[in-house]
């Protein structure tokens, strides 16, 4: 579930940690991500130069371009899990729901959980199905059986997986294929209820069907989500997308409406694209 | 342009007698693992002539250099049980620390840096672990507990763990490093901790070769003879308590086979029932290591 009161806790330092309520930030704009002239350097390679963008409630943005041209670094500098490469660095503004979360004092495990992430491969940890999509609620610390229960089934029915796994929900979710797998991980992520749901290239690794299923069920989370993909297909980027943003070398090219982008693109390096002339 | 030329006989010649040495090497470990099993059963076989198994293995007393003599090997298993156990309660929890810690939250830089540091533990001469239980451990030991004894399992249980401290923190973080990397950002991902993902993540998805690494590590403590000869004392007795003198099955060994006790005779065969024992025990431990191995290699590969 989406709430406007739900909003990414800035803290000023560590001990009002436990004794401030969530501030109530109202963005005026229905933006939930806005990135302002945002660099990211990896030592001294520039892999993103003044990009510029605003991603809107409840849609479907679809990033695309060549490999290696900033697309997944842009999606990971939203949930900050770049973090992790020693010599990263961030300059500019990226606000997610009105917050700075490079600038601003927040958490980066609050963060993480309203910004959710599915990745390439399907990454299911070695636990049953039922272990896996309560995850993020114990680790938050939810003791209550029936609300993890309940919030757990709910996520996998989100996913389409109920019918196929009820009787099981104790199997190892290795066992399962590599589509039910990736939908594991999506309700995984469900659980938590993030607002904003980053995924990278979620069906690379999958078949025809299964990746169908996916694109249907992104169709779908829509209505409670917002959803930023990285794809290398542009039908799937034309099928699910609302939002298309071409990113070349380190630069966003071009952001648009996604029948615009694919019938009428006004720069000649977007066309050459996604006509597969380069790339 | 097929025929051999001298010089490619010369390399087909060494070719072959290189590929012989290299054969001829391996085999002396077979050779040597079975020769040590042919004389250990030869001499057991003979010792099982004069001792029933029966009495062997459940008579309490452990006297075959008395006149009232008693052949039962539960005074030495307890022993070296007892030891071992208080070894790996040290070396588990400290050891698993330093491997999630090197895993999971150091740089990469201080990882190579502390690695041959922590492998010099495994390192020193064990003669010198045994001296220091001895004079630094036990004299301190007896500070905080009246009543312990110069010569006892505590002391030389807690520094044969600081001992196979590497044995744990190397095999573990190796398993935990094994882990895909995917895993870990699944878990960050989800908004967990470094802790949550270590704890609730990677130690259960890196389990199986945590085990294996306890369980060399034990068999390394169930093997080791120079500490428990030196610190844990030479007295056969079995009982689970840490603070009295004990006899391991290797410091046994130790004491027979320094002293004058004649080539051939019953009490110079119990030097190989204790050895067959020890290393029956070693064997299962490493039986078990080996099928959790290839368990868990299967499960990444």
């Amino acid at each position: 579930m989406i709430s406007a009161e739900k909003e990414i806790l800035p803290i000023l330092n560590q001990q009002e940690l436990y004794t401030v309520e969530p501030t109530h930030l109202h963005v005026a704009s229905s933006d939930i991500v806005e990135t302002i002239d945002v660099n990211v350097f990896y030592g001294d390679f520039h892999a993103l130069k003044d990009v510029n963008l605003a991603i809107k409630k409840n849609s479907v943005t679809a990033l695309i371009g060549p490999s290696g041209c900033g697309k997944t670094t842009f999606l990971r500098l939203l949930n900050r899990m770049n973090d992790y490469i020693p010599s990263h660095m961030v300059r500019g503004k990226v606000l997610i729901n009105g917050v700075d979360i490079y600038r601003d004092k927040i958490e980066i495990e609050q963060l993480r959980k309203e910004v959710g992430m599915v990745f390439q491969k399907p990454n299911p940890f070695p636990k049953s199905i039922f272990e896996n999509v309560a995850y993020g609620l114990r680790i938050q610390g939810i003791k209550d059986k029936h609300l993890i229960h309940e919030r757990v089934i709910n996520a996998i029915q989100q996913v389409g997986l109920w019918n196929e796994v009820k009787d099981n929900l104790r199997k190892n979710a290795l066992a399962l294929s590599g589509g039910q797998q990736q939908r594991v991980c999506i309700a995984r992520t469900l659980a938590v209820e993030p607002d904003i749901i980053l995924m990278d290239e979620p069906t690379s690794a999958l078949d025809p069907i299964s990746t169908s299923r996916i694109e249907e069920l992104i169709l779908q989370l829509k209505q409670k989500y917002t959803i930023i993909i990285v794809t290398h297909n542009m039908q799937q980027a034309s099928r699910i997308s609302d939002t298309t943003a071409f990113f070349y070398l380190g630069e966003l090219i071009e952001v648009g409406k996604t029948t615009d982008i694919f019938t009428n693109p006004r720069n000649e390096r977007t066309e050459r694209y996604i006509t597969g002339r380069f790339g | 342009m097929l025929i051999l030329s001298d010089k490619m006989k010369k390399r087909k010649i060494i070719e072959f007698s290189i590929e012989k040495l290299l054969l001829a090497s391996s085999l002396i470990s077979i050779l040597t693992t079975g020769g040590i099993i042919i004389v250990l059963t030869i001499e057991g076989v003979a010792f099982f002539k004069e001792v029933s198994v029966i009495d062997f293995l459940t008579d309490t007393e452990w006297t075959p250099l008395f006149t009232q003599k008693h052949f039962g090997i539960l005074p030495l298993l307890s022993g070296t049980i007892l030891t071992s156990f208080i070894a790996i309660a040290v070396a588990l929890p400290i050891g698993l620390s330093i491997a999630v810690f090197l895993s999971e939250y150091s740089s990469v830089r201080f990882r190579e840096l502390i690695k041959p540091v922590l492998e010099l533990l495994a390192a020193v001469p064990t003669v010198i672990y045994g001296f220091f239980a001895l004079i630094v451990v036990t004299p301190f030991l007896q500070k905080l507990i009246p009543g312990m004894s110069s010569f006892n399992s505590l002391s030389a249980g807690l520094v044969m763990g600081i001992m196979i401290i590497p044995y744990v923190s190397s095999l573990s973080q190796d398993a935990l490093l094994a882990v895909p990397s995917s895993l870990r950002e699944a878990s960050y991902g989800m908004g967990a901790t470094r802790l949550q993902t270590s704890v609730k993540v990677m130690i259960p998805a890196a389990s199986s070769g945590i085990i294996v690494s306890v369980i060399l590590a034990i068999s390394r403590a169930v093997g080791e003879t120079m500490i428990v000869a030196i610190a844990a004392g030479q007295q056969p007795r079995l009982t689970l308590n840490p603070l009295v003198p004990v006899e391991t099955i290797t410091a046994y060994i130790v004491q027979v086979s320094l002293g004058d006790v004649p080539h051939g005779s019953l009490e110079y065969r119990t030097i190989f029932a204790a050895g067959i024992t020890l290393f029956v025990f070693t064997l299962i431990l490493n039986n078990i290591s080996y099928w959790f191995k290839r368990k868990y290699q299967e499960k990444y590969e």
